[in-house]
């Protein structure tokens, strides 16, 4: 699809626009429909669509695996660790009342901090399964190709004990 | 009224595509059909107030899940082989269904406001976020600050079905 | 009849259970298998929503307005939940058809029987 112009820049118009809409899904939750779930699915969707359209190996240089095994835990971590502070600071696990001034305001603080972990985690998961199912067949001709490498150093190093032994009979 | 026509013809429509997407042997058609089938139904979660639900089935069903499986199908055949009728199967299916269909006779009324449903914990949710919480979107409130033990382990499932994927598939082997 | 219309919802949410429940059960392909399972899936997280309904009601988003009906918020939770856990769930499912079939050469129940009825038969009269 990389030669197609119109996809191109239509994609190239398209992909922040869908990681906005991710950001604004992502915090406005509180005040309209949206939250962690559905802005993460949607953040990935950008992520993905830039893979399609531009390759896999771009698209793994923009979200590095490693970086995204790194979110993928960090997400979950922030959602543990919000109700860690909430028991530090006296309430129960996940009480998220004494985080702010007030209970409301702790509140806010506990849910948005709650959900950020939430978009976190489902967003890199999403990125990861795509890159995980999409690379499955370069990862299979790989080691097809190494196989074949294999093969032929087996053939070498087979000829190469005939040769010598050939030379010690002389 | 208006409402629950629309209701029943898009709950009706979804039967259809469910209906012709187990009969079709072509798994492309079969995997498009179920990507439309997830579209109705998030159609369909508008239509019963269920925003965020919507939401979400649109973008992980008729998005994430259609293009997963289309990867599958990149990598296995995409025919499958046919098969006759299978009768045992259809008549367990028919049972079930005929036992259902009884129980379903005792559900309350579709839409009735004095369903048991309605007076349990929903109102002390609908009360409690306008005043504990003081968010207006009462889905967001339960999901993160009520039932946020439910939260975190949803997000463990998650964590633990992309460890899975990434074991089975990663194609990460110890180096000889 | 008006017991028919009442329940409406109700009653295509098992017709399209039972769909689902059939493909899983009837059906040899594994993708085919996986459609089926997230066919009787969304059956399931329509009656949770059917339930949630409330006539003349709105979306659990709280407008100030004291007379205002709102959907159960419960369900929506849920369901809300539900479904990125079932897509996560469905992407191992995947992951395993494809494994099977580069191990196999076959996502065909039976024929996948076959093979390893053979495969156990050579290495018994291996040993």
């Amino acid at each position: 699809m990389q030669d197609d112009v119109v996809i191109r820049v239509i994609a190239k118009v398209m992909i922040p626009a869908v990681m906005l809409f991710a950001l604004y899904v992502q915090f406005h939750g509180d005040y309209g429909p949206g939250g962690g779930f559905q802005a993460g699915v949607i953040f990935a969707a950008a992520f993905v669509l830039n893979a399609m359209i531009f390759g896999l190996n771009r698209g793994r240089h923009v979200w590095p695996t490693g970086l995204n095994l790194l979110a993928i835990c960090a997400g979950v971590l922030l959602y543990g660790l919000t109700g860690i502070a909430s028991m530090l600071l006296g309430a129960n696990y996940l009480d998220y009342d004494v985080l702010g001034a007030t209970p409301q305001s702790g509140q806010h603080i506990g849910i948005l901090l709650v959900e950020f972990g939430v978009g976190l985690t489902v967003a890199s998961v999403m990125v990861a399964l795509f890159f995980t199912f999409a690379g499955r067949l370069t990862h299979i001709r790989l080691m097809a190709k190494m196989q074949v490498h294999e093969e032929a150093d087996q053939r070498k190093t087979k000829r190469k004990a005939k040769s010598t032994k050939k030379r010690a009979r002389k | 009224m208006s409402g629950f026509f629309v209701n029943a013809a898009l709950i009706s429509l979804l039967t259809l595509i469910a209906f012709l997407a187990i009969r079709l042997h072509r798994l492309f058609a079969v995997v498009m059909l179920s990507g439309a089938f997830s579209l109705v139904a998030a159609t369909l979660f508008v239509v019963l107030d269920a925003v965020d639900v919507a939401f979400t089935e649109a973008a992980v069903g008729a998005g994430i899940s259609t293009i997963l499986a289309l990867a599958t199908l990149s990598l296995v055949p995409a025919n499958e082989k046919p098969h006759d009728f299978a009768f045992v199967p259809a008549f367990l299916a028919f049972a079930t269904a005929a036992m259902l269909a009884v129980a379903v006779a005792d559900l309350p009324v579709f839409g009735d406001v004095n369903a048991p449903i309605h007076n349990h914990v929903a109102p002390d949710y609908l009360q409690g976020s306008a005043e504990d919480i003081a968010i207006p979107n009462v889905v967001t409130s339960v999901l993160a600050s009520y039932r946020g033990f439910d939260t975190l382990g949803e997000t463990v499932v998650v964590f633990t079905a992309a460890i899975a994927v990434l074991l089975v598939l990663g194609g990460w082997t110890r180096r000889k | 009849m008006s017991n028919l219309i009442a329940h409406w919802n109700y009653f295509l949410v098992i017709a399209l259970m039972m769909i689902g429940f059939y493909a899983v059960i009837a059906r040899g392909n594994m993708v085919k298998k996986m459609v089926g399972l997230t066919i009787f899936q969304t059956s399931v997280f329509m009656l949770y929503i059917s339930m949630g309904k409330v006539a003349n009601g709105t979306a659990p988003i709280l407008t100030g307005d004291a007379t205002t009906l709102y959907a159960n918020p419960l369900p929506h939770v849920l369901i809300l939940t539900a479904i990125v856990v079932g897509v996560a769930t469905t992407a191992v499912g995947y992951a395993l058809i494809i494994r099977v079939y580069e191990s196999y050469g076959t996502i065909e129940d039976d024929e996948l029987i076959k093979i390893i009825e053979a495969e156990e038969n050579a290495e018994a009269s291996n040993a």
